[in-house]
């Protein structure tokens, strides 16, 4: 007898599923090899490594994974504050967090370039330090992190929610100052979740484009992302180069996700 | 170490869970706070604890004559052991019971050799050796809590606290590790306070018994004394199956006597209404000839139904016992 299961349908549902997955992941991204594969090795590894690919793949990979990173202690912060106090405004500010999700990324762009500019209202302060804020590396990196960390935020919080007193209550009982107690108990219980919003941050941050050319000032080989350079051999009608940036991107990207998701599923075993 | 409870209260917001509370825990007793969910008993059992504070002013906790009402938990020297475990899943069992003596202080902390000799006493006396690698999630319900009393007992607790030590457990792990804590308290002979609304658990269980209500401590007593003698009818109540007569008397149902209707000292005639005869023993319900809304609650053994061949229906005799002096309780029932 076949297994009764609560939802009925498997052959429908499934079929819908890889209808779905094929009309909007599958066949474009087969697309975008075959254009890509219109070109011999000798041009794939020609156009990979040329200096400028190369610079705005570092660009592109080195912000979006500091600005993670930033993002992972800022959303852990973020989502402390907003589980573990209460006060005015929490709602507020709750709701606020969303906002990165929402706004559409050109606003976000042309707003923080206005105000780190080199003569914005926090970037005349950065610029005292010799900081320049936007149209340099730093730009790409703190728009990176405005549309990251919302994802931090929202995988940590309800983990966090979800810890109870009863194990702080049990380290304290046993006689581990507080620090220990957030160290040695509730740091790796977050740490699985941590992991989770970083990567969803590194990969938002690696296809951003609309806050990026606007903070960035798109200079060739300093301020240049990945996604922009693309879009540059379109506008030239080199659409072969473009789809082999694309593809050579989408493998990287493929790459980074599956290490850190079999790092994350060794830990999530640890901590079942 | 013997705890003393003077005169302690204890609000949330507007809400009593402590009122007025004086209780003497004997240095080496093992002693259950019982009472119905919302009685104030994990209250101060977490008050004793340190885990929640006295309302300021109220009242005291001294440890063997030592005020510790202001001192935090990890300093109080107690073992705490949480109804849930709230063992830290993310560790394996053997660093669970070693991470009392791991957050030591640098001068204070025990060699890495010692904490392993302490870690693989503590799992002989919980009888869990073999097992220092897995993780709770490996273990079972039992397992977790014998692992939750080993790692509060690492530090050389001076008092041992229960939060519903087997509330979590199904009946028959329930009652194997009932006996295996008796035994183990008095091997050890540590002062024991535990929480529990079973009064089955408290009666087998306790050298003393703390039964609460409404945020009070209604009686505190040996377990034999407050079965036999409850001095208010909540206790009678609440301490086991217990038949209100009409004349305001309590009587438990073993101590009614079954007689056939017509025989002498017969008290009460009735109908049997329901019977059930599980293994030795016999459940009887007797609804009054007198009219009396009361059904009377009999417990009798299966051979004394046998002989005297009672089925549903029949018209029995009742008598109750003489009326002790203390068997009248004061107070209003519910």
């Amino acid at each position: 007898m076949p297994k009764q299961r609560v939802i009925p349908g498997f052959g429908l549902s499934m079929g819908i599923t890889i209808f779905w997955l094929s009309g909007i992941i599958l066949i474009p991204l087969a697309a975008l090899f075959l254009k890509a594969a219109g070109l011999g090795p000798g041009e794939w590894w020609n156009i990979l490594t040329s200096p400028r690919v190369l610079a705005a793949a570092k660009l592109t990979f080195g912000a979006s994974a500091a600005a993670a990173g930033v993002s992972m202690v800022l959303g852990l912060l973020v989502a402390w504050v907003l589980v573990r106090y209460e006060f005015p405004g929490k709602k507020v500010l709750d709701a606020m967090v969303d906002l990165p999700f929402a706004l559409p990324t050109a606003v976000a762009g042309i707003t923080l370039t206005q105000i780190y500019a080199p003569t914005g209202w926090l970037g005349q302060y950065l610029a005292k330090w010799g900081i320049q804020g936007a149209y340099s590396p730093t730009g790409v990196f703190i728009a990176l992190t405005f549309i990251g960390f919302p994802f931090v935020v929202r995988t940590v919080q309800p983990v966090m929610e979800d810890l109870g007193p009863e194990l702080e209550e049990a380290s304290a009982s046993l006689g581990a100052n507080r620090w220990t107690t957030f160290r040695r108990v509730i740091f790796p219980l977050l740490v699985p979740a941590l992991i989770t919003g970083f990567t969803l941050a590194f990969a938002r941050a690696i296809g951003e484009y609309g806050s990026v050319i606007f903070i960035s000032g798109n200079l060739p080989m300093k301020t240049e992302i990945l996604p922009l350079l693309i879009v540059a051999q379109l506008e030239q009608f080199k659409y072969e180069a473009a789809a082999v940036i694309a593809a050579g991107m989408l493998l990287v990207s493929f790459a980074l996700l599956f290490l850190i998701n079999l790092l994350q599923r060794r830990l999530n075993w640890q901590t079942r | 170490m013997s705890v003393s409870i003077q005169s302690i209260h204890k609000t949330f917001g507007s809400y009593t869970a402590l009122d007025d509370v004086s209780l003497e825990i004997p240095d080496g007793s093992l002693t259950a706070l019982l009472g119905p969910s919302g009685s104030g008993k994990t209250t101060l059992l977490r008050i004793v604890a340190g885990l929640e504070f006295a309302d300021p002013g109220s009242g005291r906790v001294l440890f063997h004559g030592e005020d510790v009402t202001e001192v935090p938990a990890g300093s109080r020297g107690v073992g705490f052991v949480f109804q849930h475990y709230a063992l830290f899943k993310h560790m394996s069992v053997a660093d669970n019971i070693a991470f009392g003596l791991s957050v030591l202080p640098g001068s204070r902390r025990p060699a890495k050799g010692d904490i392993e000799a302490r870690v693989h006493e503590l799992l002989q006396l919980v009888k869990l050796e073999g097992l220092e690698k897995r993780r709770p999630h490996e273990l079972s319900g039992g397992q977790r809590q014998r692992v939750a009393l080993a790692r509060a007992l690492a530090i050389r607790p001076k008092i041992l606290l229960l939060d519903e030590p087997f509330g979590a457990l199904d009946a028959q792990v329930r009652k194997d590790l009932r006996r295996w804590l008796r035994q183990f308290h008095d091997e050890i002979g540590l002062t024991t306070l535990f929480v529990t609304h079973d009064q089955e658990e408290a009666l087998e269980l306790a050298d003393q018994v703390v039964v609460m209500r409404n945020a009070r401590i209604e009686q505190t007593g040996k377990p034999q004394d407050i079965y036999d003698e409850p001095r208010t009818s909540f206790v009678y109540e609440f301490l086991g199956e217990v038949n209100k007569l009409d004349d305001g008397r309590y009587v438990r149902p073993h101590e009614i006597e079954l007689k056939f209707a017509a025989e002498e000292g017969v008290q009460v005639a009735g109908r049997v209404s329901h019977l059930f005869v599980a293994g030795p023993f016999a459940r009887l319900s007797v609804v009054p000839e007198s009219g009396s809304r009361r059904e009377i609650e009999v417990w009798a053994t299966r051979e004394q139904v046998e002989e005297m061949a009672l089925c549903d229906g029949d018209i029995i005799g009742l008598r109750f016992p003489e009326p002790k002096p203390a068997a009248r309780p004061q107070g209003k029932a519910k």
